[in-house]
């Protein structure tokens, strides 16, 4: 009890507060101001979102409500929570009614393991990058439950979508998800942080980044993977028998699910709070997770507006044929290749503390050998195009030659 | 027992787990016994928190409601008639004395020390980390032999699968 006992808890105990009471209402404080923090991010997000996707499509976006548009999710979400509260009379009323809670939840628990700054974080786990995949497939669960719930073939259809994507993405994810893990000797976030003091985990291994940010884009089910809601076949997709706030909240936690991915990128890749003068003020640590969350969520919503659906059989091709095997053997290349630096002594057996200097030689190999599977990749690639442009133009050639055989 | 924390969370758990599992078997709908099965696997992720086992509890909830509760849920959307099941179990005895069996030799595997010496250690200062499980998982005087045993189990059985589901022209 007493080393839990620290910060605002000693200062409500030593005015005169009863122990376990202080302890209760610093805890309950720190709670509030975590999970408060996503709740108000909210709100700002959607209007970014909302923005972005005008620019991008050569619009204007909100721009009656409040300065420059900003006060338009308040008046959505006033407009949404004055709506009739729907249940379809077949719907199973419990499952309905819990799911977008669910679904809500199991995106701000994730927060409770993010560290902010250096000092700042809601509890530092042992496993805080295991937690993060646990409590992501609560999404899952939700999102199905919904689906069965309302009693609709287009919400069952976008159900089940939904567990072919998300189940088989989850493996590449967590396969990417390791190599951190792995390069900084900890599953603690705050450890994965730390350890990029000497160098990003992006330089150390690019192609997890890459295979950790396309998975993370299906877990989120956005474009080119957004099969789960796709307007144009399944009307509106799981969601669709929802109304007023129970629709609120399963698209606050899908654009808040988005901005937390960018951030636990940050974290897992980009080194999190660290950068210049980090170390000043926990404000400046916060700026710079901020700023990179930030930046890796708006290419996300880059690629989100900008390129088009994917089949559903194309998009588990991708993932089993490809994407998996590739993270399997990005695992096996980094785990093996690290171990032998470290036999040799080229590479700081503790990563911790290692210096930039210390991590140089790793750093190189390992780029070395991410640059050598990349071009090894891109050249698999490039053949498949080929091949599927030549068979393309082949089915092309046999339609006109029917047409025209049909003509005559 | 005393109330605190501890057996506050362990009575909670111990409803979801009990709770859920009730659920599971008298719901008349599949999907809900599905969604109870999730909440009775719930709560044993909660026991192992209790256990000071943060990692099995992460893969409790990874592995048991994130993939093979899901799985589940698939294949029972699949099916006809999830609503109202109208066919009851009816050999209640076979059950009955299956289940009484089971619970005899787990009782007898907890009080008695057949299988090896069930002496009531006092509670060590000492809690393992995630790192000494790791550890303890590849050492030769841990438990390396049950481990490869069960990776080479677990990988049979899915060159099994991929075996059996194979498409035979292909």
């Amino acid at each position: 009890m007493e080393e839990l006992c620290t910060g605002l808890c000693s200062v409500l105990a030593d005015s005169g507060a009863d122990a376990g009471l202080a302890l209760f209402l610093s805890l309950l404080v720190g709670v509030l101001l975590v999970s408060g923090v996503p709740l108000i991010t909210v709100i700002l997000l959607i209007w970014i979102e909302r923005k972005v996707a005008a620019r991008i499509q050569d619009r204007i976006g909100p721009n009656r409500v409040g300065p420059i548009g900003l006060l338009q999710t308040i008046a959505d979400m006033i407009k949404l929570l004055s709506k009739e509260d729907i249940t379809p009379t077949a719907a199973d009323r419990i499952l309905y009614n819990a799911a977008p809670l669910v679904s809500f939840a199991s995106v701000v628990l994730l927060w409770a393991v993010i560290p902010f700054t250096p000092f700042h974080f809601g509890v530092d786990l042992e496993i805080g990058a295991l937690y993060f995949v646990a409590v992501a497939s609560f999404g899952t669960l939700a999102i199905m439950a919904a689906g069965w719930a309302s009693n609709n073939k287009y919400a069952l259809l976008g159900a089940f979508r939904v567990v072919a994507l998300l189940v088989s993405y989850e493996v590449p994810l967590v396969f990417a998800l390791l190599v951190p893990v792995l390069l900084a000797g900890s599953m603690s976030l705050v450890d994965i942080v730390n350890a990029q003091n000497g160098m990003w985990f992006v330089i150390l291994s690019p192609l997890a980044f890459v295979i950790f940010y396309i998975s993370s884009q299906a877990e989120t089910g956005r474009a080119p993977f957004d099969l789960i809601e796709a307007e144009s076949e399944l009307v509106a997709g799981f969601n669709i028998e929802y109304s007023g706030m129970k629709f609120g909240m399963f698209f606050a936690a899908e654009f808040l699910h988005v901005f937390t991915n960018g951030i636990i990128m940050a974290i897992l890749f980009f080194g999190g709070w660290m950068g210049p003068f980090y170390y000043e003020s926990p404000l400046i640590a916060f700026a710079w997770l901020g700023a990179k969350g930030g930046l890796i969520y708006f290419t996300t919503l880059w690629l989100r507006n900008t390129v088009p659906r994917l089949r559903i059989d194309q998009i588990m091709a991708f993932n089993w044929k490809f994407l998996v095997p590739l993270s399997i053997a990005n695992l096996i290349v980094v785990s093996f290749v690290l171990k032998v630096m470290q036999e040799l002594g080229f590479a700081p057996g503790d990563m911790l503390n290692a210096s930039f200097a210390e991590l140089l030689p790793t750093t190189i190999i390992l780029l070395l050998f991410n640059g050598a599977m990349i071009f090894y990749l891109l050249g698999i690639l490039r053949k498949r195009g080929r091949e599927a442009r030549r068979e393309a133009h082949g089915a092309h050639a046999n339609f006109a030659q029917a047409g025209s055989a049909a003509g005559h | 027992m005393e109330l605190n924390a501890i057996s506050i969370g362990f009575v909670v758990f111990t409803i979801f787990t009990l709770g859920g599992a009730i659920g599971v078997v008298t719901t008349r709908n599949l999907f809900q016994g599905t969604i109870w099965l999730m909440v009775s696997l719930f709560g044993v992720a909660g026991y192992f928190i209790l256990l000071s086992a943060p990692f099995l509890a992460a893969v409790q909830i990874l592995v048991y409601i994130g993939a093979i509760a899901i799985l589940i849920t698939f294949a029972v959307m699949l099916t006809r008639s999830i609503a109202r099941i109208k066919e009851r179990y009816i050999r209640l005895l076979p059950s009955f004395i299956g289940s009484l069996a089971l619970f005899l030799i787990l009782l007898l595997g907890v009080t008695v020390p057949i299988f090896g010496a069930h002496a009531p250690d006092s509670i060590p200062d000492y809690v393992a980390s995630t790192r000494d499980l790791g550890a303890a998982l590849v050492d030769e005087n841990g438990y390396v032999v049950p481990f490869l045993l069960a990776s080479v189990l677990l990988t049979a059985a899915m060159i099994g699968a991929i075996f059996i589901a194979r498409d035979e022209t292909a």
